[in-house]
């Protein structure tokens, strides 16, 4: 493919060089101007409707929309002369004269392009003197409600379901200011991806039901993270207030997810907020401190075969260490994973809800660890059982009887199991910092977003000290020196660190690449 | 009016020329009246020299921009290897006009001829012809004309004998005033919702079906075969103003007018003839207030302007208007501009497709404004903030709709300010109530 020609032009006195066929909007990015806009948006088709993203181009005629406007060499942009603030100034003033201005009881508040550019370039007053459209609230369907009162049409959720998800069940509806968002008759909102609309919407028209009252924007804490619903590895943020997860949101990346993840994903977090968790080191039913329950632990495990079932979500961190476990004993590593329909997302190429519902089952068989239906199978009377944040299935549950010994490493504890040698509480996955490796062989970390409960640690912390028990030399004391000694040990993992691998993640050596 | 008068003697009916004529309107009756010797000339030629005959007849667009024909067929680049279209707009929606109808009512064939002599200069073997869906006695006549000339071996696949294939299809409209700007046109014809398209790209590059296409009014086309037949000199000749304005213009004319109707003139026709001796004057008693000399969308006249006007594109641009689509509305002193411009206002935010801003919520702002004054419930503010919205709504938005809105304000408020004036003091109030649309 031959280079793309680079453009240089001058936004706001800035000298800019992009790709040719860049849009101003997306040139003035690079240089730092974010161009008020919203209609537009990166991962989606440009509609060029809204007009606020108006910008003064030097010898146009008059006002260009920067969206849907490309770079051309020599250009002069001014982003905040005067001509260019009074038109997106009329804009605003046209979108809020229908608004309801209902800000106290909007979900939206705090994270809304209408407040923060109003606020930034709007008016102080409004000239509108006449009674306001009405429309009232609907559901959607799905996750989704749509507030019409507040919607400024900039048909975001129309596209993304049109183009995007191929499933064009919502429209705009009637003309002039009677336009609206309608649903096609007797169609929801449920499609796996639907509730992306909600993220896409710039203002409080397009809610999440879930998300309805519970939190105001400002007061919710934002951490970096990975979803684990599912070997895509959506990146994601979750927002939490107090210590309780909130809710999630899709965090771009255009390696994986662009700006979306599926509803099954965003939806499932609750459990993370779950009380019933294993708080407390246990040993022999009980409770001890963490020194004794990892002496118990180790006693039951000395000269044995450890016989480790994972939960394919674990972090790379976590399997290694219990990689290093079974290498240590001569024992062996099973999971299974949990299966579902996969979903694809249309529009987006390899973006899917996969079929594997676990975040890491790839760094699982990378770490050497065994896929199968039934993952005690092959357990034996003299191997100790290790089981590390797995439910167990009723015919597991009669299979682990045979074990010499169990030792559990869990977030809650499966009841049958009551009798274990050890319990070693652990952190959930938003409760540590760790990485997973996606079905394309993509290692990402998740960071932590909630302090844990009671006495629990990261398992990969937990297991570093079990090994150290066993006399193997083991010293991690954070989770990027357990990546570290990961990357170093396995050929796979060369080269990565948390360093290199950023928010965004990096994918391993030999991976295959996108399908 | 439903049935046309007869031509004036200052009239130069060509486009006109049948109207009226039932025996016009059949293939045998069109041909015996030269119907379709152009189109057999055509398609004989090469299609570049079609164009640069189009070209030296100084032929403009009739449907409003008056951009000039040749120029906008000559974009389309022969042999690029896609389908070529041609669009014939015929979604005559602007109100005030109505003189495609009367083209489509009496001579649907050459309305046709025009459409295959395009289609055939531009490189496409397609034309649609897309008409306002009201229209149901045109629609008629043009099916009708169709299957005559389908049946006749004119149309089809081996166009008059040629090998040349030139298809022509009619497709109805469903009723929105969006429909008749281009780009919306495009995609009401794709069955999307009609709603007009940025611009780049341009029809001409990326039109109908993403393919490059040609959209002429009715007029327009309807007027290339008489080039053809006659010669660009002889279009040329016809010109009494402005040498930029050529040919003849078919007139709408409605109003507060002794004789409403379709005229026909040679471009450059003094305006105060037109007005007073072809159409008549004012009705008894009565004077003209003011006149809006091409369709809505274009700004009023005061009197005084209108008669000091040479009809042609440039003549009312020098009087501080628009030839535009040729629909002239007149009003006379018995009428209230703030209530006419409040209805025309009512007219464009209804119209609104509401894709931008500026558009959507301007024109139904503007009209809520409006329509308070009349009420008798304005305020100076009131006009300020008329003034300071149509500015915010002109040159910002995809189309012109917002700008035609802004139009009708600005340029009554400027002309006939006293008028709302006196309709915020009190003075004098509206008489007639206003209608709901």
């Amino acid at each position: 493919m031959a280079e793309t020609p680079m453009v240089n032009l001058t936004i706001e006195g800035l000298a800019v060089q992009v790709a040719a066929g860049t849009t101003i909007l997306e040139a003035a990015k690079t240089a730092g101007v974010l161009i008020p806009h919203y209609c537009y948006h990166p991962s989606l088709p440009v509609a060029g409707v809204c007009r606020m993203c108006l910008v003064e181009v030097e010898k146009a005629p008059k006002l260009l929309p920067s969206c849907a406007t490309t770079v051309a060499e020599g250009q002069v942009v001014h982003v905040y002369s005067e001509q260019a603030l009074e038109a997106r100034k009329g804009v605003l003033e046209l979108l809020l004269i229908n608004h309801p201005l209902d800000c106290p009881i909007c979900d939206q508040s705090g994270e809304c392009e209408l407040q923060d550019y109003t606020f930034a370039e709007g008016r102080q007053d409004s000239r509108y003197r006449e009674p306001k459209r009405f429309d009232p609230v609907e559901d959607f369907g799905g996750d989704v409600m749509y507030v019409g009162n507040r919607c400024i049409l900039c048909t975001r959720c129309v596209r993304f379901m049109e183009d995007v998800h191929k499933d064009p069940v919502i429209e705009v509806q009637d003309r002039g200011d009677r336009a609206r968002i309608g649903k096609a008759p007797d169609n929801d909102l449920t499609q796996a991806w639907a509730a992306n609309v909600v993220d896409l919407c710039p203002v409080g028209a397009l809610l999440s039901k879930d998300f309805l009252n519970k939190a105001r924007a400002w007061e919710l804490d934002r951490t970096a993270s990975v979803c684990n619903g599912c070997s895509q590895g959506c990146n994601i943020v979750v927002e939490t207030r107090d210590n309780v997860i909130m809710r999630y949101k899709p965090r771009a990346n255009d390696d994986v997810n662009k700006h979306f993840m599926c509803d099954e994903g965003r939806l499932n977090y609750a459990w993370l907020n779950r009380p019933d968790r294993i708080t407390w080191p246990q040993a022999a039913g009980a409770v001890t401190g963490w020194e004794g329950a990892l002496a118990s632990a180790a006693t039951a495990l000395k000269g044995k075969k450890a016989y480790v079932v994972v939960n394919p979500s674990l972090s790379n961190e976590t399997l290694y260490a219990l990689k290093q476990l079974i290498a240590k004993s001569g024992g062996a590593g099973y999971f299974s994973v949990v299966q579902g329909p996969e979903a694809p997302l249309p529009g987006v190429a390899d973006l899917a809800v996969r079929a594997d519902r676990a975040a890491n089952a790839t760094g699982a068989e990378l770490l050497g660890f065994t896929r199968s239906a039934s993952p005690l199978a092959k357990l034996t009377a003299s191997d100790v059982l290790v089981l590390v944040d797995v439910q167990l299935s009723d015919a597991d549950k009669a299979a682990a009887a045979k074990a010499a010994a169990v030792v559990v490493i869990g977030t809650a504890l499966p009841q049958e199991i009551a009798g274990a040698a050890a319990v070693l509480p652990m952190t959930n996955y938003v409760e540590e910092d760790g990485t997973f490796t996606n079905l394309r062989g993509r290692v990402q970390r998740y960071l932590q977003a909630k302090a844990t409960t009671g006495a629990a640690r990261p398992a990969w912390y937990i297991l570093s000290d079990l090994l150290s028990a066993l006399g193997e030399k083991s010293e991690y004391f954070t989770a990027s020196a357990a990546f570290d000694a990961l990357a170093k040990a396995e050929p796979a993992f060369a080269g990565l660190s948390y360093d290199t691998l950023g928010l965004r993640g990096a994918t391993i050596q030999g991976a295959q690449v996108t399908a | 009016m439903g049935y046309p008068h007869k031509s004036h003697p200052r009239e130069t009916p060509v486009l006109s020329k049948h109207f009226g004529d039932p025996d016009a309107i059949s293939l045998d009756g069109w041909k015996k009246r030269g119907g379709y010797k152009a189109l057999e000339q055509a398609l004989n030629m090469e299609p570049s020299a079609i164009v640069d005959i189009v070209k030296a007849s100084g032929l403009r667009g009739r449907g409003g921009a008056g951009f000039p024909t040749g120029v906008k067929w000559s974009f389309m680049r022969p042999g690029d290897g896609k389908p070529h279209y041609l669009c014939c707009n015929a979604d005559e929606s602007e109100p005030g006009t109505f003189k495609d109808r009367e083209i489509m009512r009496w001579t649907p064939h050459a309305l046709i001829e025009g459409c295959a002599v395009g289609a055939y200069a531009i490189g496409a073997e397609t034309a649609y012809i897309y008409i306002r869906g009201e229209f149901t006695e045109p629609i008629q006549r043009m099916e009708a004309a169709l299957k005559e000339a389908y049946a006749a071996g004119i149309l089809g696949n081996n166009a008059m004998g040629t090998g040349k294939r030139v298809d022509v299809y009619v497709h109805k409209g469903a009723g929105a005033y969006i429909c008749g700007e281009e780009t919306a046109l495009m995609n009401s014809l794709e069955g999307k919702r009609g709603n007009p398209r940025i611009k780049p790209p341009f029809p001409a590059v990326s039109g109908l079906f993403g393919q490059p296409t040609t959209i002429n009014n009715v007029e327009t086309l309807a007027a290339v075969p008489h080039i053809l037949n006659n010669g660009a000199e002889w279009y040329k000749a016809m010109c009494l103003g402005s040498p930029k304005s050529t040919g003849s213009k078919l007139f709408s004319v409605c109003g507060n007018i002794s004789k409403p109707g379709n005229y026909e003139i040679t471009m450059g026709f003094p305006f105060k003839d037109f007005l007073y001796d072809l159409c008549g004057g004012p009705t008894q008693g009565r004077k003209f207030k003011a006149v809006i000399p091409g369709g809505c969308s274009v700004p009023i006249q005061t009197m005084e302007e209108a008669e000091a006007t040479l009809m042609d594109y440039e003549g009312f641009v020098a009087q501080g208007t628009m030839l535009g689509s040729g629909g002239v509305i007149v009003f006379d002193d018995a009428q209230s501009i703030p209530r006419q411009m409040a209805r025309l206002a009512r007219f464009y935010a209804h119209e609104s497709c509401a894709q931008c801003t500026q558009c959507r919520e301007g024109t139904a702002w503007t009209t809520k404004i409006m329509e308070r004054i009349v009420a008798g419930q304005g305020t100076f503010e009131d006009l300020d903030t008329l003034l300071e919205l149509a500015d915010n709504m002109t040159g910002k938005t995809i189309c012109v709709l917002s700008d035609s809105c802004a139009t009708v304000v600005t340029s009554g408020l400027q002309k006939f300010r006293h008028e709302f004036e006196a309709l915020i003091t009190g003075r004098r109030s509206s008489t007639v109530p206003m209608a709901v649309a």
